[in-house]
């Protein structure tokens, strides 16, 4: 009962110092700080449920018996870490986004691969790829390269289109004026259209880590050696050890946003010309 | 739209080649092994015919594909459990279902953020970074869980796909519900509009192209969720189970087939939100 209580008082408590931090003029302290309240006070509920109700371990663990999981079991998670993120989505990312990057700079350059291409690539970016991960399991073999395959055809085609897109930001009249400078095809490619269509990239490569995590997980679901993640997410649900379950999501959740945040950065430092950055 | 008439057909058929080709390539070693064990020598026409027409290739020819869906669909009856009309029903079903509490969610989460301070302070950097967490990895504890505690069959796979919809649609909604530009909110205050008035008959209307746009995303990644829930339950029914059972037994034409079928599925479901799109769009005076 008294668990229950201090749930409910948590609550309360972190929904009123929000309401009263939101009244306060914006800043930065403010827009860091309610956001994380909501978060802790999310854990707090949730700690409180679960031994408020003695919810069993099996069904959803409490927090802290999750952070004691993680704590114990950093060798296997570091272990799954490397060989799922490092090796399969990573690797995977890079070839998938790299090659979007070149097909698109082709296809720019031929016309008609752009309308024949382009419609193609955006009925396939819409396709449940991910069905795809049994039939590359098959080909690349159980270990990481049949992830990394997942992951480049998951990544492609979202690449492609917003690069391609990026690669007609620019108007007439700039590519006028490098046509005065007498600059060449690969000049404005490299001084002008490139860089006009790093929006657009950057908005593909922050879709492409969410895909490209979930590719690689998701794929070894369809056969793996004994280490990965979604291996180890797995079995241990078969095991009911939930807890291990949910340190594995915190590790995956702690990537993607970590990756997520850098690429946002990358972003902020190589776009720092565009309308939507300067705010 | 003329413009790609020719362009479209041609990269098509391009690619059906290229499909051609690398089925020869692919299915080539396991035709030359077999030749040499039955100790004779394949001329060219007969290796392709062969790599044509394996039982269990391992890049299937389009024809074998098309094959295994006519006898899948059209031949078998929709009851049974081959048919793969049936496994799509079932996977259509759990899809509809999230899609439409993924929506639902969605816009709720959307209004609340537009018109409530602390929701949009609090909420809005979690809902990003809840699409950091690879939902479809927690599939399977997010079935076994619901399972345990006597929720299964649609719901949990419901759940997964409502978890990947409704981010496009809070996303797109928010963007819709303040894309009213300060002149047209004045000139409702001016008309000394309710707050109940101005939602109706301003921000709801002029969100609505936000709105079908993030649909379409939505209902592509509720499918994506329906499939990858149907992973865990052991391969039971629904297009996810089929390509489970299908990479168990080697059977590729099936996974295959199985995988135009979803493809067929999403088209069909965002071609029809695109025609219900035009036809509102097209009432409200707005395309």
């Amino acid at each position: 009962m008294g668990w229950i209580i201090f749930g409910i008082v948590a609550w309360l408590a972190g929904w009123g110092l929000n309401v009263y931090l939101s009244r306060l003029p914006k800043s930065r302290a403010t827009g860091l700080a309610v956001p994380v309240i909501f978060g802790v006070t999310l854990l707090l509920i949730w700690e409180s449920i679960v031994r408020g109700f003695g919810i069993s371990p099996v069904l959803l663990p409490a927090p802290s018996a999750i952070a004691a999981r993680f704590a114990v079991s950093t060798g296997i998670l570091w272990e799954d870490f490397v060989q799922t993120v490092l090796k399969g989505a990573f690797s995977g990312y890079v070839i998938g986004c790299g090659a979007a990057v070149v097909t698109a700079v082709i296809v720019d350059r031929f016309p008609f691969l752009r309308r024949g291409l382009l419609p193609v690539g955006n009925f396939v970016a819409a396709l449940p790829i991910i069905g795809m991960a049994p039939i590359l399991v098959m080909w690349f073999g159980f270990d990481w390269q049949s992830k990394a395959a997942v992951v480049v055809v998951m990544v492609f085609f979202p690449m492609l289109v917003n690069t391609v897109e990026g690669l007609q930001a620019t108007d007439t009249m700039q590519r006028d004026l490098m046509r005065t400078y007498a600059s060449n095809y690969w000049v404005t490619l490299r001084k002008l259209r490139l860089p006009a269509a790093m929006p657009f990239i950057f908005n593909g490569l922050k879709i492409a880590t969410t895909l490209a995590l979930i590719g690689a997980i998701v794929a070894e679901f369809f056969g793996s050696p004994i280490r990965g993640m979604g291996f180890r997410i797995s079995t241990s649900v078969g095991q009911l050890a939930m807890d291990l379950v949910w340190a594995e999501i915190v590790v995956a959740a702690i990537a993607g946003s970590a990756v997520y945040g850098g690429v946002a950065l990358l972003e902020k430092a190589m776009t720092f010309w565009h309308p939507s950055q300067r705010g | 739209m003329r413009k790609s008439l020719f362009p479209v057909p041609t990269v098509v058929a391009a690619l059906f080649v290229i499909w051609y080709a690398m089925s020869v390539v692919l299915n080539a070693p396991w035709a030359y092994d077999r030749a040499k064990r039955a100790g004779v020598e394949l001329s060219f026409s007969e290796l392709v015919a062969d790599t044509w027409a394996q039982d269990k290739p391992k890049l299937p020819a389009p024809h074998q594909v098309a094959v295994e869906l006519w006898n899948t669909t059209v031949e078998k009856k929709i009851t049974s459990k081959r048919s793969l009309v049936f496994h799509s029903g079932v996977t259509l079903s759990s899809t509809l279902l999230g899609f439409v509490l993924g929506t639902v969610l969605g816009i709720g989460l959307a209004v609340g953020i537009v018109y409530n301070r602390v929701m949009d302070m609090s909420v809005m950097p979690w809902v990003i970074a809840s699409q950091t967490i690879p939902i479809l990895a927690i599939a399977p504890m997010i079935i076994v869980v619901l399972n345990a505690v006597g929720i299964s069959g649609l719901l949990p796979k419901a759940i997964i796909s409502m978890y990947l919809s409704f981010f496009p649609v809070v996303v797109g909604m928010v963007k819709g519900l303040r894309s009213p530009d300060m002149m047209q909110l004045d000139q409702m205050r001016t008309w000394n509009a309710t707050g109940g008035q101005q939602f109706w008959k301003l921000r709801l209307p002029s969100s609505m192209p936000y709105l079908f746009a993030s649909l379409k995303i939505a209902m592509a990644a509720s499918l994506v969720g329906a499939i990858v829930g149907e992973l865990p339950t052991g391969a039971v029914a629904g297009l996810g189970a089929r390509l489970l059972a299908g990479s168990y037994y080697g059977q590729t034409i099936q996974i295959w087939s199985a995988l135009i079928m979803a493809a067929a599925l999403a088209a069909g479901l965002v071609a029809l939100i695109g025609v219900v799109q035009r036809v509102t769009l097209k009432r409200m005076g707005m395309a």
